[in-house]
């Protein structure tokens, strides 16, 4: 990770791909971020410079996060057959409520281990911790369990 | 008609105008700031539409509109971000001031204004504009570039050296002896050593002076402040230019970002005063005898700043396109050049020729510098399709 301070814009922080394309955010001084990525005939210029709002990084924080924490989740649990990972998104009829008011465990079996917002991970949530839509639930149960999970989070 | 009516109408002509030209220049794409002279010289001395009552009003508000300019440009900057930008850039930011100078030092010699007219006009073809440079890499999308990081901190570079350069100037102008300008030199040495102290330091005890979480009585005290500071400044002879971009410097932090929000339409309003003001004191008929000049200067420091800017880029290892993009985006001359000649014009140091050409300059180079910001790309892209072996040649080679 390469942290290069841009004086009077704020601050650019980027990687190198292994395809060697240069991928990071330009974080300005008032708070925007820009998502930068680096055009593959020229690595010093930037193909696309896109403006993201808080919710946009956040939710895109989710999607490259979520992927990996259930990955690890899944490996951890590869010798106990039936158990299954997934991430499961809070739909609007939870926003604004408690993980408790969605009485998961009761409803369906499924243990919610942690909570995904904006790239960070709410590790062992309790019933009172207060969701909004766009979180992402990182669930262990059954098939079936996980499955019911996802309706009731979307349905309400 | 009263007076007061009569002054109100021509001020309230005056501002429609400029933002009507401001309205233009963004369509196009360009900075108003050319505009804005062009506005100036309509409504001046010898223009299309003489105005006439305002120009006391202009005047004082001319003066405030530099030290907003000065005073935003050093709250642009941390202390920290100067003096990195200073250990990074200092060969390329020495090269760029011989490079760049040199033509305007020349052509001032040439013209026979002497040695104080040749380092007004060093000054002028020197300093990038950093308002439109900045502009024009957001508005491009270049600010996640590899070579932005080096356009940046040559324009922090050339941020210090106004610092050094315009009490210096100031000291000459007002006719001081050389001994007497080298001591102008130690004190404003000292004074900028003492500032960055400060700022690294105890910036937040400056800072707090100001701050205050209520809109209003922020304000008053940030500008109070500045305007007391470039008063006093000038009343020591240092410029009040160089008070209110000192402070600038010294204000750091949350303060700094809260007041620039809070004094940036104030800047915008008075520096567009002071650029008309400067283009109502040029005659628009002394600049036909002076565009060749003008011109020659515009490509001779379009080709040197290109030059800075692919020596800059080529030494943190940045490639041909992004050197010439480096080169380009510090094409553009605009605000403080013009601040730079109208400290000049205030002192009989040239004749009424230094503010034509500077103006006539400053119109090619504002309008130079973003086209030519766009246009490189492409052009280098260009140049390198027509000449396939020589592009190859040292790709080849890895």
């Amino acid at each position: 990770m390469e942290v290069t301070p841009l004086p009077g814009i704020g601050v650019r922080k980027d990687f190198a791909l292994r395809n060697g394309r240069r991928i990071g955010v330009v974080t300005h001084r008032d708070g925007k971020i820009d998502l930068i990525v680096s055009k593959s005939d020229d690595p010093d210029a930037c193909l696309a410079e896109l403006p993201l709002t808080t919710e946009e990084a956040g939710a895109l924080a989710n999607l490259l996060g979520a992927p990996q924490l259930v990955a690890q989740l899944r490996e951890e649990h590869a010798d106990l057959p039936g158990i299954h990972t997934r991430q499961l998104p809070v739909g609007p009829p939870f926003d604004g409520r408690t993980l408790g008011d969605t009485a998961l465990r009761t409803r369906t079996g499924v243990s919610v281990v942690a909570v995904m917002r904006a790239g960070q991970v709410h590790a062992s949530p309790t019933p009172d911790f207060t969701l909004t839509a766009g979180d992402l639930l990182v669930t262990v149960g059954t098939a079936e369990g996980l499955d019911n999970a996802i309706k009731i989070l979307k349905r309400g | 008609m009263t007076d007061t009516a009569l002054e109100l109408i021509e001020l309230g002509a005056v501002f429609f105008g400029l933002g009507l030209l401001g309205r233009l220049a963004g369509r196009i794409g360009l900075s108003p700031i050319p505009l804005y002279l062009v506005g100036g010289l309509f409504f001046g001395t010898g223009g299309v539409l003489p105005l006439h009552g305002i120009e006391g009003f202009t005047a004082l508000a001319g003066e405030v509109g530099v030290i907003l300019l000065l005073l935003l440009l050093g709250l642009e900057y941390s202390a920290t971000e100067l003096i990195v930008g200073m250990r990074r850039s200092w060969t390329a930011g020495l090269l760029d001031i011989v490079l760049n100078a040199a033509p305007g030092v020349a052509v001032a010699l040439i013209l026979g204004w002497g040695p104080v007219g040749a380092l007004v006009m060093g000054g002028v073809t020197y300093i990038s504009s950093s308002g439109i440079v900045a502009k024009v890499l957001g508005d491009l999308g270049r600010l996640g570039n590899r070579e932005t990081p080096v356009v940046l901190s040559i324009l922090v570079f050339e941020d210090l050296v106004m610092a050094l350069y315009l009490p210096i100037l100031t000291a000459l102008l007002v006719g001081v002896t050389l001994t007497g300008a080298l001591g102008a030199v130690g004190i404003s040495v000292a004074v900028l050593a003492v500032v960055l102290v400060v700022a690294l330091r105890y910036g937040r005890y400056v800072s707090a002076v100001v701050d205050s979480p209520d809109r209003e009585v922020f304000l008053l005290k940030v500008l109070g402040l500045a305007l007391l500071v470039a008063g006093v400044a000038s009343a020591m002879q240092v410029s009040a230019a160089v008070g209110a971009f000192l402070l600038g410097i010294a204000i750091s932090g949350s303060t700094a970002e809260n007041a620039t929000k809070l004094l940036e339409p104030l800047r915008d309003l008075f520096a567009a005063v002071f650029f008309v003001v400067f283009g109502l004191n040029t005659d628009p008929a002394s600049i036909p005898p002076v565009l060749g000049w003008a011109v020659v200067l515009a490509v001779a420091t379009t080709v040197t700043k290109l030059g800075t800017g692919w020596f800059a880029a080529r030494r943190v290892g940045i490639g041909p396109l992004g050197r010439a993009r480096a080169g380009a985006a510090l094409i553009a001359r605009g605000e403080f050049s013009i601040v730079i000649a109208g400290l000049a014009v205030g002192y009989a140091v040239a004749d009424d020729r230094l503010a034509a050409l500077a103006t006539t300059y400053v119109l090619l180079m504002a309008v130079i510098g973003p086209v030519a910001a766009r246009l490189v790309e492409p052009a280098a892209q260009w140049a390198r399709a027509r000449r396939p072996a020589a592009a190859t040649a040292p790709s080849a080679g890895n």
